[in-house]
């Protein structure tokens, strides 16, 4: 292809000629006019020496790495953007205040009390949601999520599938608890995210202090309080407790933001993670390729992106089936 | 590009021990300048026997391989440093020492592509910029920056070698070099 010049700049960055080509391949691949013709001209390039194939892998890896970069775009920590959103969810709380403020002005003279009830939110596959308590409070809801505010009790939620966020407005004297699959979890001033399914909840502190208590079987009940970094998994009557860095709890914060955060993941865990958020759905057909791994900031609704990313560097088989998206191992070559 | 299996495991268990390789390299060779050269002979080499097998553990046979080119070169030149010797025989005992490879975490990551990205020149760093922060297509950066869409490219190839480089420095090779 193009000529290797010996002009200053890759001097001055100390590139070898094979660096420089490999280089100019890995920029020209991503065109839009990308064709057929050139991908077998760089295959031919690729194969004519390992030298070749070892300075663009090297280099491919490096450019895919700096993706992170994109983490420069906008401070997105801490100021998730769904104003819109506070005001469609207040609303509905400002009329159960309202009807309870009508209520509690008849009671005197019909007797009548309205029953407590509880509200639930929900989102659907791929939604996410924020709601503002009347407390100061914040509690964001990811994928298919469903969460309960005990009627009366605002400081009580239930949180029946899914995963959510929480930002508690710390308060001694009430303290704001989380029941989540059979276990409870207790601020003491905190942020943190839970979920899990079935009997198993996971809870990971970002900040302050919170209480997990595991199930009350009555025979042992057991808890821990955690600092941040901690992670927490509560089975049956047991928790257990482990710290991550915090890097990987912005990661796994990223659906804040609306992104999936890989770090050397394999396609089986990204396919589960995808699929949480996507009713069509990543089918790993193939065993073979369950276990690569793949590094890297997605879109939590671009499933396409995903394909073409893991088809461009695993090299693996990408088939759209409609509702599915079925990966394989590359049946070429 | 149908990346073969030996591909997929190179970039998985081999690249990322590239500042422990480049450490050791750094330690042979006394002026330096030769490293990037050494470290694409011990790819090539890697790479080939795994075609055949892929080694395992990973890391003392890339640290032999390394060490096997490094007499050969030693070997050729006939210019024995007495240096070289007693670091060979030295780096034997303290290549097994855990290397910060795998702790590379990803705020370090970014802090090296970050001190990597400073020291492009303005132009190539707009071009960088403009692609792997704001995201555009090669073709909205030849128009936002007033240039083809070859000199982008040029750019970003310029720029993926530079990171490249950055992304694999244990903190003592500060770039520039050579």
């Amino acid at each position: 292809m193009i000529e290797v010049g010996n002009e200053d700049p890759w001097k001055a960055i100390g590139a070898s000629s094979v660096d420089a080509t490999a280089a100019r391949w890995l920029a020209r691949r991503d065109r839009a006019d990308w064709r057929a013709a050139d991908q077998a001209e760089l295959d031919t390039w690729l194969s004519a020496s390992t030298a070749h194939m070892v300075t663009y892998l090297r280099l491919h890896d490096a450019w895919n790495r700096a993706d992170r970069l994109a983490a420069l775009r906008a401070p997105m920590r801490e100021t998730p953007v769904v104003p819109d959103v506070h005001k469609r969810v207040s609303q509905p709380a400002l009329k159960i205040a309202a009807v309870c403020i009508l209520a509690a002005g008849m009671t005197a003279a019909l007797t009548y009390r309205p029953v407590p009830r509880d509200v639930t939110y929900s989102t659907p596959i791929g939604g996410r949601e924020v709601i503002a308590l009347s407390d100061g409070s914040q509690v964001e809801l990811n994928t298919n999520t469903i969460l309960r505010i005990s009627g009366g009790r605002s400081r009580t939620v239930t949180l029946d599938k899914g995963e959510a966020y929480f930002q508690i407005k710390h308060n001694a004297k009430h303290p704001f608890i989380v029941h989540a699959f059979g276990h409870r979890v207790t601020d003491l001033g905190t942020k943190f995210v839970v979920r899990g399914s079935g009997k198993r909840l996971e809870v990971a502190l970002v900040e302050g202090r919170a209480r997990v208590d595991a199930a009350n079987t009555g025979v042992h009940q057991a808890s821990a309080v955690l600092t941040p970094g901690d992670v927490a998994i509560a089975i049956d009557n047991t928790v257990s407790v482990t710290k991550k860095p915090a890097t990987s709890l912005a990661d796994q914060l990223a659906w804040r933001a609306g992104m999936l955060v890989f770090d050397r993941a394999t396609l089986a865990e990204v396919a589960i993670q995808f699929n949480r958020y996507n009713s069509r759905k990543i089918v790993i057909a193939d065993p073979a390729v369950a276990h690569l791994e793949i590094m890297g900031k997605f879109p939590v609704n671009d499933v396409a992106l995903f394909g073409r990313v893991a088809k461009a560097v695993l090299g693996v088989n990408v088939a759209d089936r409609g509702n599915e998206v079925v990966v394989s191992k590359s049946a070429g070559k | 590009m149908a990346v073969s299996g030996v591909a997929a495991w190179f970039i998985r268990e081999v690249l990322p021990l590239e500042a422990a390789l480049m450490q050791f390299l750094r330690r042979c060779v006394r002026d330096g300048s030769d490293v990037a050269d050494l470290r694409q002979d011990v790819y090539v080499r890697v790479y080939e026997a795994a075609q055949k097998k892929i080694p395992h553990p990973v890391k003392p046979f890339l640290i032999t391989t390394a060490r096997n080119i490094v007499i050969d070169r030693v070997r050729r030149e006939r210019v024995v440093s007495i240096e070289t010797v007693a670091d060979l025989a030295e780096l034997e005992i303290a290549e097994d020492r855990p290397g910060p490879e795998r702790s590379v975490i990803a705020r370090q990551e970014l802090r090296r592509l970050q001190a990597a990205l400073d020291r492009l020149s303005p132009r190539c760093r707009e071009a960088v910029v403009l692609k792997k922060v704001e995201g555009l297509t090669g073709r909205e950066i030849a128009a936002r920056m007033g240039i083809s869409e070859d000199t982008v490219d040029e750019y970003l190839a310029i720029g993926m070698v530079a990171l490249a480089r950055h992304l694999h420095a244990d903190g003592t090779d500060a770039g520039g070099a050579a």
